[in-house]
């Protein structure tokens, strides 16, 4: 049921408990069940609602930075990734394989904020070698939704 | 003017189906949803129709041998062998159609001469009957019934055999009642087929959308692949019905004679669909399963949503309907289906469109997104509780 489940609650977090149970043909206690506990085990680590905020008189800025750090003794790249996640703007960081170290994305209200946070914070880190900053133009598809198109039903409305 | 048209295309009634699609055309609402689909509501997946794309890039643009692809029939070969277990012979006994829909007017044609007998279940797809009589075949329809499952049982064929039956048509997973065929069912029909010498139609379009064991196909069990033309095709299993893509697999000898046929009526199926399909056939079974899990959730929504109306419904194992009964408002099919449109605004199919024995059912499609499903499952209870009030009514 796990996998069915977290694969539903992935795409529709705000799915009726009792209407789950009945799409997974298993009773409501058991979902309540199975969610509190991958919950209690940081298999579920959060709820989110997927926003287009350019529809919204909000403005943000998202950035994507590459940094190539050096590892620290005993840590790896750990403890640097930790001193950046710790920063609220910082949406995301992934150690990546390949011609850079952590992958940082960024959220700022404007342009100047963010260049500001990697001037004067990230990229003064002792560890941090060099950073590379990648402004996001537009999102066409983000968490598997592609984003501004509803797609119609182009189907015939009775066929055999 | 002498009379310019075919007695015999004249005679045949028109579908069922169309009846009611027309009446949806006319009101042109947009408010009406519509549950009387039979087609995935899924887009075909994207690595297929880049397939696609690709092969027009490369200016894969003619004809094909009359067979299909022979990549394609190869194909076939290994899915029917990895998914049945069972070996066909790409060269000889493999036909690419278009759609299953032409493997079956096809494969009657070869099959019958004149007056000879054609066993169809009931309810089941519309194009059996029409086209076993335009293949000059007398239609034997065997009425389901509702306390079998709508499954076919030895019995109904063994009562309906003659000494002129040809063929059995075997059209499961069942649209529109979504009733399956397991291994013990198909055993038994097996041998009856077997005894009196008949030619099984096995028409497995829906194969793929079974919840409840996987499919069996009856031309795996001993002694049926010598007797049995398999139909099957891209529509369901992958989300292909605008690419008309079937195929027949069979005995060299009545294959042969089918491709005769499609040889000089279609000589090949489109080219940019064969394409297509080979990719869909490598590379589409974890299409399949997230697209079946998908409906399965759909399923016991509708099933549960019926149960707690007091709607009679069996549980279907398979395809993308269910066949709830509607006995209990004391009105015909045709006519709930008509009133739950003008009234609710739901198109469903009345399961009259599928053979009289579909009298007293209704077929609906769960080939929609459960948002849409719980706004017309809104609505049919409110349709429900009202005719229900009416009844009462009535009565007191």
């Amino acid at each position: 049921m796990r996998e069915e489940l977290l694969t539903v609650i992935e795409k529709n977090s705000r799915i009726d408990l009792k209407e789950l149970a009945v799409i997974l043909g298993v009773e409501e206690i058991d979902v309540v069940n199975e969610i509190a506990a991958m919950e209690a085990e940081g298999v579920i680590c959060g709820y989110h609602t997927l926003i287009n905020w350019e529809k919204t008189s909000i403005e943000k800025v998202t950035a994507l930075i590459e940094v190539r750090v050096t590892p620290q003794r005993g840590q790896g790249f750990d403890s640097v990734a930790e001193r950046i996640y710790k920063y609220p703007e910082v949406r995301s960081v992934y150690l990546i394989s390949g011609g850079f170290d952590l992958m940082v994305i960024l959220e700022g209200k404007t342009l100047r904020e963010v260049s500001t946070f990697v001037s004067e914070k990230l990229s003064t880190l002792d560890a941090v070698l060099s950073t590379a900053t990648h402004f996001i133009l537009k999102k066409y598809k983000d968490h598997g939704c592609t984003i501004g198109q509803k797609k119609e039903d182009e189907r015939e409305m009775i066929t055999p | 003017m002498k009379n310019p048209l075919s007695e015999a295309v004249v005679h045949i009634k028109p579908s069922g189906i169309r009846k009611f699609f027309d009446i949806v055309s006319e009101m042109n609402d947009p408010e009406v949803i519509s549950l009387g689909v039979g087609e995935p509501d899924f887009d075909t997946p994207w690595h297929i129709r880049d397939e696609g794309i690709y092969s027009l890039e490369r200016g894969r643009t003619h004809y094909t041998s009359n067979s299909g692809l022979m990549e394609l029939r190869q194909e076939v070969c290994n899915y029917m062998y990895r998914k049945q277990g069972i070996s066909y012979d790409a060269a000889q006994e493999v036909l690419i159609t278009v759609g299953g829909s032409e493997a079956i007017d096809i494969g009657l044609r070869a099959l019958i001469n004149p007056g000879e007998e054609v066993l169809i279940p009931q309810p089941s797809y519309v194009s059996y009957e029409p086209c076993a009589i335009l293949a000059g075949a007398k239609p034997v329809i065997i009425n389901l019934k509702a306390e079998n499952e709508f499954r076919l049982t030895a019995e109904e064929v063994e009562n309906a055999v003659t000494d002129r039956t040809k063929v059995l048509i075997l059209p499961f997973p069942n649209n529109p009642t979504g009733a399956i065929m397991e291994r013990k069912d198909l055993e038994a029909v097996a041998r009856v087929a077997i005894e009196h010498d008949l030619i099984v139609m096995s028409d497995e379009i829906y194969g793929e959308l079974t919840y409840k064991g996987k499919h069996v196909s009856i031309a795996s069990l001993p002694g049926m692949k010598e007797r049995t033309v398999l139909i099957n095709g891209f529509s369901k299993a992958y989300a292909m019905t605008g690419w008309r893509l079937g195929y027949a697999c069979g005995p060299a000898a009545i294959i042969q004679q089918m491709m005769k046929i499609h040889q000089f009526a279609i000589m090949c199926a489109p080219i940019t669909s064969q394409c297509a399909a080979v990719e869909a056939l490598k590379n589409g079974d974890d299409d399949i399963v997230e697209m079946c899990t998908a409906y399965n959730q759909r399923r016991r929504y509708l099933l549960n949503a019926f149960r707690e109306m007091g709607l009679e419904c069996f549980e279907p194992y398979g395809a993308f309907y269910v066949f709830p009964c509607i006995r209990q408002f004391g009105m015909t099919s045709d006519e709930f289906a008509t009133r739950f449109l003008a009234e609710e605004k739901v198109a469903v199919v009345p399961g009259t469109a599928f053979g009289e024995s579909g009298e007293g059912f209704l077929r609906i499609s769960y080939a929609y997104s459960l948002e849409n499903l719980k706004v017309a499952i809104g609505r049919m209870d409110r349709f429900v509780k009202k005719l229900r009030a009416e009844n009462e009514k009535g009565q007191s």
